[in-house]
């Protein structure tokens, strides 16, 4: 094709520099700064504990696909998400044009392999209306950051100072990039109508058609220079971008891709305290936890490289929404900050020997944290927090930084295991005053069945909580199942011991339930409190099935062997509280909401918040023995979400959502007006045994 | 400096409950649990961060069975550097002061700049500490809640009394301060560090190795005799509330209205 304009390949600047010139150093020394900040960022890295992400490649790129190029999670805040698959997308189509970009400096005409001919051209469309839609994104985007200010993107002082300049900054480079490639676009197409040349088809009403109308009155020397400058400029900014992303936030343009595909693919299972350790070799370990930062994994280390600082997980935490010390977000952010300074891209490396509790951390953040999961099903790219909590909880215990609130019931858990310190023996004394229709087996008597139904601490001891041990063993009579229980030889399940960073303990006492579970014979196990059946089914090894109690009434609701009566009180309107451990944690969402709705005549609704969206009730196990600083109670936001729907009785499915929610509903004051029931305490109201 | 912390092994009150057993002569041990008395583990709290401010070492000791081992071991794994246990048969049924007599031989043996014990046991008389002071004639502050190292011959030291109010005094070393809870936050200690310490040698001494006469302590030495236990039974005007938490709790809001205590 002729051209009417001299290409960057072809052209002389100030009549003795070929162009070419820079077009070649421009990519090289950009190239070359850039490879150099990757490794400086790398650095730490190397430092860091073991952490083993190849596994399951097909899952892998699936997570990748779904998360990533498809920006699954997104849309969940829609303006924002909006706005960001439109940038992600034009990133997507315009990066291939980047690069042609920079290579036709060098070779005129060049085309990369696969983009010639028509698929050149249907490129071109898309390209034009990409980049159109990134500027218009962008704008909307600037607009929306530097005026309506979101408050999500709000730094208090004490966790550092605002990035909306940085991000602004960045909107600006993007915004540069894509109009310097309308201008080289318009202006050659411009000077090709000028001289009454065939142009390259543009998109009307897109950028390069726009600025091909600008021109069309332009004299060619002016465009000419216009063509050159656009172009030169793009590839500046292009290098220059691409080596300031590694500086801030705007690392996971790079990272987060990666970040996606290395994801935790197990869920509700806490990391060993060290991969490649097995648990019987713990006692050979120097530390236990994340102490320094290079405690911490190169997965953990992505995570904070790879934060976009949306703010989302902080949005979620419930911690955060009831004014306790943590966000989860400043986490990563502190984090990461603190990795660039001791990293730094120029001058010495300085990692230091010093605990990160104390210094950027402090203890009360790490223990405020519930480990409701709240953040990582927000994160669009799958930033984990529970691990990172956890590994710096494991920190504190090996250094005995552990609050008196929590050291009692954690020495009770090692004596007596149960948090509360009471007798073994009595563990199964709520079988004492069951009707006589419901028998319960005892396995410490030598009876033999076919379900163990593991009752966990709460369900045994708490006068209030039996009430769910009860109904559960009636139900499971009802239901024709052979179950028993292991009385005194049941111990704590010890889900919060591990997740407390008391990993000794945790082992001790799943040691201790293995063996007493394995010896029953039973070929199945049911509980009624997530706390357990989480880690029952996925940190112990070798049990039978685990299932919680919501599955058992669903499929013997559906095999026929419940019946159930209408509902007690048709005028009533109930809602679902998704407990986190059933939840996000195991995915169990539907069971609990057939089996209520399987009641006749039953009115229920879903709070604005459910299912993954869930908001914790304040937590379970040694969270109930915690003192936290909070200006409120999660519970009574909580009670206050049901009351907002309509709902007045909150159904859970959890001993200890049962707790808080009680616990809740007198602290708002809502006593006579809400409710709050388990789950197996109203299906068993309601089974019909006539 | 050298400090020794003098520690109990206690049924724990919080994770057991105490019956006194049908014979009146002990309260009933089959299913107890135990651990180191409260006010010892501030004790020992105490001296691990004085070492760890002016350097010295920490010892724990005990007097008991074979059994107590287990609470210098948790001790030490909390931070004492060695632990001694005072074990002998003829050490069974000594009164207080036969427990001061022990520890002040053991004591004596070494040299050591600073004694602490806690206030008092779960299960005991508050009187260790003070006789222990005597026997060895050096100066004593009980209720101790606050420990100021002045220089390597004097201490100042808070002390709580009557309503919550705080006395400072200077005492000079060395002497014996009994600990009151508070003051300062134990460390927790894990059941890593109790592994970690698990095979550490602890010297166990009898009557020989602190060269006591076998009679002067024990049942034979005792002057304070154990003759009965009970529970009280309920006098005038007192009422022993009895059914669920819900309905214990009830009663108790009708009492105190019903009294005038709350409208």
């Amino acid at each position: 094709m002729e051209t009417a304009l001299i290409s960057p390949a072809k052209a002389w600047l100030l009549g003795f520099i070929p162009a070419a010139f820079f077009s070649l150093i421009i990519p090289v020394v950009g190239v070359a700064c850039f490879t150099y900040i990757i490794a400086k960022r790398a650095a730490p890295l190397v430092r860091s504990k073991p952490d083993p992400r190849l596994d399951n490649i097909i899952d892998r790129i699936l997570g990748m696909l779904k998360f990533a190029f498809a920006q699954y999670r997104q849309p969940r805040y829609l303006m924002a998400g909006v706005l960001h698959i439109i940038l992600f997308a034009g990133f997507m189509i315009l990066s291939l044009r980047s690069i042609s970009l920079v290579m036709i400096g060098l070779s005129d005409g060049f085309v990369l392999p696969g983009l010639g001919g028509t698929t050149g051209h249907v490129y071109n469309i898309l390209k034009d209306i990409a980049a159109t839609a990134v500027l218009v994104a962008c704008t909307v985007a600037i607009i929306r950051r530097g005026f309506f200010r979101p408050e999500r993107y709000e730094v208090p002082k004490k966790y550092g100072k605002d990035h909306t300049a940085e991000a602004v900054f960045v909107l600006c480079l993007i915004s540069t990039l894509v109009i310097c490639d309308m201008i080289f676009e318009g202006s050659l197409a411009a000077a090709q109508i000028q001289k009454g040349l065939q142009a390259e088809f543009h998109v009307p009403g897109m950028g390069a058609w726009m600025f091909a109308i600008i021109f069309s009155s332009t004299s060619i020397p002016a465009l000419q220079n216009i063509h050159l400058a656009s172009y030169f400029i793009h590839n500046i900014v292009f290098f220059f971008f691409l080596c300031f992303l590694p500086m801030g936030k705007h690392f996971h343009v790079i990272t987060s891709i990666p970040n996606v595909f290395f994801m935790k693919l197990k869920k509700g299972m806490i990391k060993p305290v060290q991969w490649g350790v097995d648990d019987d070799k713990l006692d050979g370990l120097k530390s236990f936890g994340v102490k320094k930062f290079e405690d911490f994994t190169w997965k953990n280390m992505l995570d904070f490289y790879s934060c976009a600082d949306c703010g989302r997980c902080s949005d979620q935490c419930p911690a955060n929404a009831v004014k306790r010390p943590l966000s989860p977000r400043f986490i990563t952010i502190k984090c990461r900050d603190y990795s660039f300074r001791n990293y730094p891209v120029q001058g010495e490396m300085t990692p230091k020997d010093e605990h990160l509790i104390g210094t950027i951390l402090s203890e009360d953040e790490i223990w405020s944290c519930t480990t409701c999961g709240a953040c990582e099903a927000e994160c669009p790219i799958l930033i984990e927090y529970i691990d990172k909590i956890v590994d710096l909880r494991r920190g504190m215990v090996d250094e005995g930084l552990v609050p008196q609130s929590l050291q009692k019931p954690l020495k009770a858990l090692e004596k007596r295991g149960n948090p509360w310190g009471k007798m073994e023996k009595k563990r199964a004394d709520w079988t004492k005053t069951l009707p006589e229709t419901c028998d319960v087996k005892l396995f410490e008597n030598g009876d033999e069945a076919n379900t163990l139904y593991f009752v966990d601490s709460i369900s045994s001891y708490d006068d209030r909580m039996q009430g769910i041990a009860k109904a559960t063993a009636c139900i499971l009579s009802a239901a024709g199942e052979d179950f028993g229980i292991l009385g005194k030889d049941e111990k704590d399940s010890g889900n919060e011991i591990r997740r407390f960073g008391e990993e000794m303990l945790f082992q001790d006492i799943k040691a201790h339930n293995s063996e007493a579970i394995l010896s029953t014979g039973a070929k199945k196990i049911i509980t009624a409190d997530p706390h357990a059946f989480n880690t029952l089914k996925n940190e112990y090894k070798g049990l039978p099935k685990v299932e919680h109690i919501s599955q058992t009434i669903t499929r013997s609701i559906k095999d026929g062997k419940i019946r159930l009566k209408p509902v007690e009180d048709p005028s009533k309107i109930y809602t679902y509280h998704d407990p986190c451990y059933l939840g996000r944690h195991n995915g169990i969402y539907e069971d609990p909401r057939q089996a209520l709705d399987a009641i006749p005549g039953l009115n229920r609704v879903d709070m604005l918040k459910s299912r993954d969206r869930s908001f914790c009730c304040g937590g379970g196990g040694l969270m109930l023995f915690y003192e936290p600083e909070e200006e409120q109670r999660m519970g009574v936001l909580r009670v206050k979400m049901a009351s907002n729907v309509g709902a007045n009785v909150i159904v859970t499915a959890c001993p200890f959502c049962l707790v808080n929610m009680e616990d809740a509903i007198k602290v708002a004051g809502l006593e006579g007006q809400m409710e709050a029931v388990d789950l197996c305490e109203l299906i068993e109201r309601h089974i019909d045994r006539a | 400096m050298e400090i020794l912390v003098c520690v109990k092994r206690v049924p724990d009150t919080a994770e057991n409950e105490i019956v006194v057993n049908s014979k009146g002569t002990d309260i009933e041990r089959g299913d107890l649990v135990y651990s180191v008395n409260e006010w010892d583990n501030y004790a020992v709290e105490e001296a691990i961060q004085i070492r760890d401010k002016v350097g010295g070492s920490v010892t724990v000791v005990t007097v008991g069975d074979s059994d107590s081992e287990e609470i210098l071991r948790r001790e030490m794994a909390m931070g004492a550097d060695k632990g001694i246990l005072l074990s002998d048969n003829a050490f069974n049924g000594s009164d207080g002061k036969g427990i001061a007599t022990i520890l002040k031989a053991e004591i004596e043996k070494g040299k050591y700049d600073l004694i602490l014990t806690g206030a008092q046991a779960d299960d005991g008389a508050a009187q260790v500490g003070g006789m222990l002071a005597a026997l060895l004639d050096i100066p004593y502050a009980s209720l101790v809640n606050k420990i100021d190292i002045l220089n390597d011959k004097t201490l100042k030291i808070g002390r709580e009394i009557e309503g919550g109010n705080q006395e400072i005094s200077e005492i000079d070393l060395p002497c014996v301060l009994s600990i009151q809870t508070g003051i300062n936050e134990p460390r927790y200690v894990g059941i890593r560090g109790i592994r970690k310490v698990a095979s550490v040698e602890i010297p166990v001494h009898g009557t020989k190795d602190i060269g006591i006469a076998a009679e002067s302590v024990g049942s034979a030495g005792a002057k304070v005799k154990r003759v009965d236990y009970f529970v009280p039974p309920a006098g005038k005007g007192a009422e022993l509330l009895e059914g669920s938490s819900d309905e214990i709790a009830e009663k108790l809001i009708e009492l105190l209205k019903s009294k005038g205590g709350i409208k």
